[in-house]
């Protein structure tokens, strides 16, 4: 412990140490190189198309003004009120005016890699965009409905235009359906993977295609078959049949990770274990999981989240319910995404409220595991970077 | 950059040892276990396919196997069903979608790999596995409320001025154009990104650095690079990646269910109110649904886990062929 105390300080002391002498050079060192990079012929100067140099920064503002302005002449002109006509627009007219200010001042060539640049970085800027605007949205539509009360109370005794009504039944469905689908799942999940990479047994291949062939499943055909096998065969619809319909949706998902997760193990250490005299079995369970351990979590985490949002098969199989009902093995059960669907279906602002709120709340659900499995698999990687 | 050194080079091709084992009762108990373990997996899509074919049989055969599929009518009190407009409206929408989320998903693939300095790559890898994780319902409601408005001024403005093109035309000049199969495509769109791009993004890595680098080298702009050498590496894992996509799209329910003003029949207007799909009838109808309807939900059921099963199958072949040649 104390070692470790002092390796990491003595790591920090280092640091400080190269910062601080990175914090005087420039000081040093700036003005030489400058007059060099412009001093010499331009034909010893190698042709770099990637490389910016400061005449192409400006022409890039230049560009980047010239849509800004273009599109807001343009939306003064037709009157065009909406902020994404003016973005597109703006979008537009930049790619046209980067793509001809680097035919007029290099080449074709570089104009339309630089054309294919911006089109690449937009695209990321999108992705970006989207997520923050949908994240942005569900917090500015649910806010104002989450309380105490609405974290708290169900929706048996509450008229569609009545203030009041909460998730709570519906929170309470989803951990029961959860935890369910979590331990038929992951076992299972974990055992194929094992299955698959440590023992590749023969039936390898065809489980390789079945997982696939799984993995692609539409959610309801899961739920129409949990449906068809257990709901219409007199056990009636439960929470324990949603958690059935789950499961089927985890297993490819768990496998998948999983199977990546053994893979980065260390193939010395299942040699060790079996140079050692260890049977098979004993090598994995006690040498390839513990050291698996993180990636594993990892992997049943973002299975639950890819579960934990999914609609349809629990619509097929524990067809919701207004009010709590704890037992998840008989009775209708609501959980967070069908309720917020069942919500959306009543065209009335009190329920669209209700609705925005349960998707907030699934949100950071979501949120929560997403970055849970994003720790544990880091810190996951280090210890096993570490243990090199 | 560590794979060009000649040493680690041959350190990673070496093949693993290969060890003699002995079996103990407790291996073969434990195999025994994962075995079964793995077969549960084949019991549950063997037995989807045997069970809904069982389930759908009564609605079959009312209706006639071959009606059922070229025909358009959804009348459960007559025992009529036919789903060949919800079929053709199923791949109107996935084809939408894949012509909003190809350019995007590959543009986004190419900026990760490629182009983004490593600060920008890691917010952009774990923007893209949230987007990923993200409940479709919360697309659908986003797409619902926040995303129609905008979508059907682009909408009206594709029709306005493209209409020489059959794809954007309308049945009479002012139909009504929220809830089509256009707003519906572009939300199913950002829905099916991340797995193109992920896959996609493997493909690519694949590629070898020194042959990329070759060519930077030889002159080409980064551009030149990328459509000389990587994407005619990627081109076959690419189109798998597409085709998983196009899968994803084809079995997309709830976010197709609360956007779309659902119709039995199929409608070409793609920029126009109504449309449907195979997924979005059994969300829609199984609520209300009785005994025949039920069944000819079921069978509706097993034409889509028919098709996306091709559809995945096949796409899942093609990325797999990649990456063993490679």
């Amino acid at each position: 412990m104390l070692e470790r105390l002092f390796a990491e300080h003595r790591l920090q002391l280092e640091v400080d140490v190269d910062m601080s002498l990175l914090d005087e050079r420039p000081v040093d060192e700036t003005p030489v190189p400058e007059p060099q990079d412009q001093e010499p012929i331009e034909e010893q100067v190698p042709f770099r198309p990637r490389a910016l140099v400061r005449s192409e920064r400006v022409e890039i503002l230049l560009s980047a003004a010239a849509g800004v302005t273009g599109s807001g002449v343009m939306c003064l002109l037709f009157d065009w009120t909406h902020a994404l006509t003016f973005a597109i627009w703006a979008l537009l007219i930049f790619l046209v005016s980067v793509y001809l200010l680097a035919r007029d001042s290099q080449s074709p060539i570089v104009a339309t890699d630089r054309l294919i640049t911006t089109l690449v970085w937009t695209s990321g800027g999108i992705a970006v965009a989207v997520l923050a605007w949908m994240l942005g949205y569900v917090v500015v539509k649910g806010i104002a409905g989450l309380n105490y009360e609405y974290l708290t109370s169900d929706m048996s005794k509450v008229g569609p235009l009545d203030d009041g009504g909460g998730v709570f039944h519906a929170i309470v469905g989803t951990l029961e359906q959860m935890l369910i689908a979590s331990v038929l799942s992951i076992p299972i999940a974990i055992l194929t993977a094992v299955y698959l990479h440590e023992i590749r047994g023969r039936l390898a291949g065809i489980v390789r295609f079945v997982i696939d062939a799984m993995s692609g499943l539409p959610s309801i055909v899961a739920g129409l078959f949990i449906y068809t096998v257990w709901v219409l065969q007199g056990q009636g619809p439960s929470g324990l049949a949603a958690g059935l319909a789950l499961a089927i949706l985890m297993i490819p998902t768990v496998t998948r990770t999983a199977e990546e997760m053994l893979k980065t193990i260390d193939d010395g250490l299942r040699e060790s274990a079996l140079a050692l005299g260890a049977p098979q079995w004993r090598s994995v369970m006690q040498v390839v999981l513990p050291t698996a351990r993180s990636g594993l979590i990892t992997a049943s985490i973002l299975g639950v989240a890819r579960a934990v949002g999914e609609t349809a098969p629990v619509l097929l199989t524990a067809f919701g319910s207004s009010s709590i009902n704890w037992s998840p093995f008989n009775g209708p059960q609501a959980d967070l995404p069908l309720y917020i669907y069942q919500l959306l279906r009543q065209p009335n602002p009190a329920q669209i409220a209700r609705a925005w709120s349960g998707a907030l709340v699934l949100v950071l659900l979501v949120l929560i595991l997403f970055v849970l499995a994003r720790v544990i698999g880091e810190r996951g990687a280090r210890v096993r970077g570490g243990s090199r | 950059m560590a794979l060009t050194s000649p040493e680690l080079q041959a350190l990673e091709e070496q093949v693993p040892r290969d060890i003699a084992r002995t079996v103990t009762r407790g291996d073969r108990i434990f195999r025994t276990l994962c075995a079964s373990a793995a077969a549960v997996s084949l019991f549950i899509i063997g037995g989807t396919a045997l069970f809904l074919a069982i389930k759908a049989l009564p609605a079959l055969q009312k209706a006639g196997l071959l009606s059922f599929f070229t025909t358009s009518v959804w009348n459960p009190t007559v025992g009529d069903f036919g789903v060949l407009g919800l079929l053709i409206g199923t791949i109107i929408i996935a084809t939408v979608s894949l012509i909003v989320a190809v350019p995007l998903a590959i543009g986004l693939a190419l900026f990760i790999n490629e182009y983004s300095p490593a600060r920008i790559r890691r917010v952009l890898t774990s923007s893209v596995d949230l987007l990923a994780a993200m409940p479709s319902i919360i697309f659908g409601m986003w797409g619902f409320f926040a995303l129609q408005a905008p979508l059907v001024g682009v909408a009206s403005w594709l029709n306005l001025h493209l209409s020489a093109i059959p794809f954007f035309r309308l049945s009479e000049p002012d139909a009504p154009l929220l809830r089509s199969s256009f707003i519906v495509g572009t939300v199913v769109a950002l829905m099916i990104v991340p797995i193109i791009t992920s896959v996609s993004r493997d493909v690519m890595a694949q590629c070898p650095r020194s042959q990329c680098e070759a060519a930077l080298a030889l002159g080409g702009s980064r551009w030149g690079m990328i459509k000389e050498v990587l994407l005619p590496f990627g081109k076959a894992g690419i189109t798998g990646a597409v085709l998983l996509g196009f899968g994803r799209a084809l079995g997309e329910t709830i976010a197709v269910a609360l956007i779309i003003a659902f119709t039995i029949e199929a409608n070409p207007y793609v920029l126009e109110q109504g449309g449907g799909s195979i997924a979005s009838l059994i969300a829609i109808k199984f609520p209300e649904a009785q005994d025949l309807e039920i069944s000819a939900l079921i069978a509706a059921g097993l034409a889509l886990f028919g098709m996306t099963l091709l559809v995945n199958l096949g796409a899942r072949a093609i990325v797999r062929r990649t990456q063993i040649a490679a």
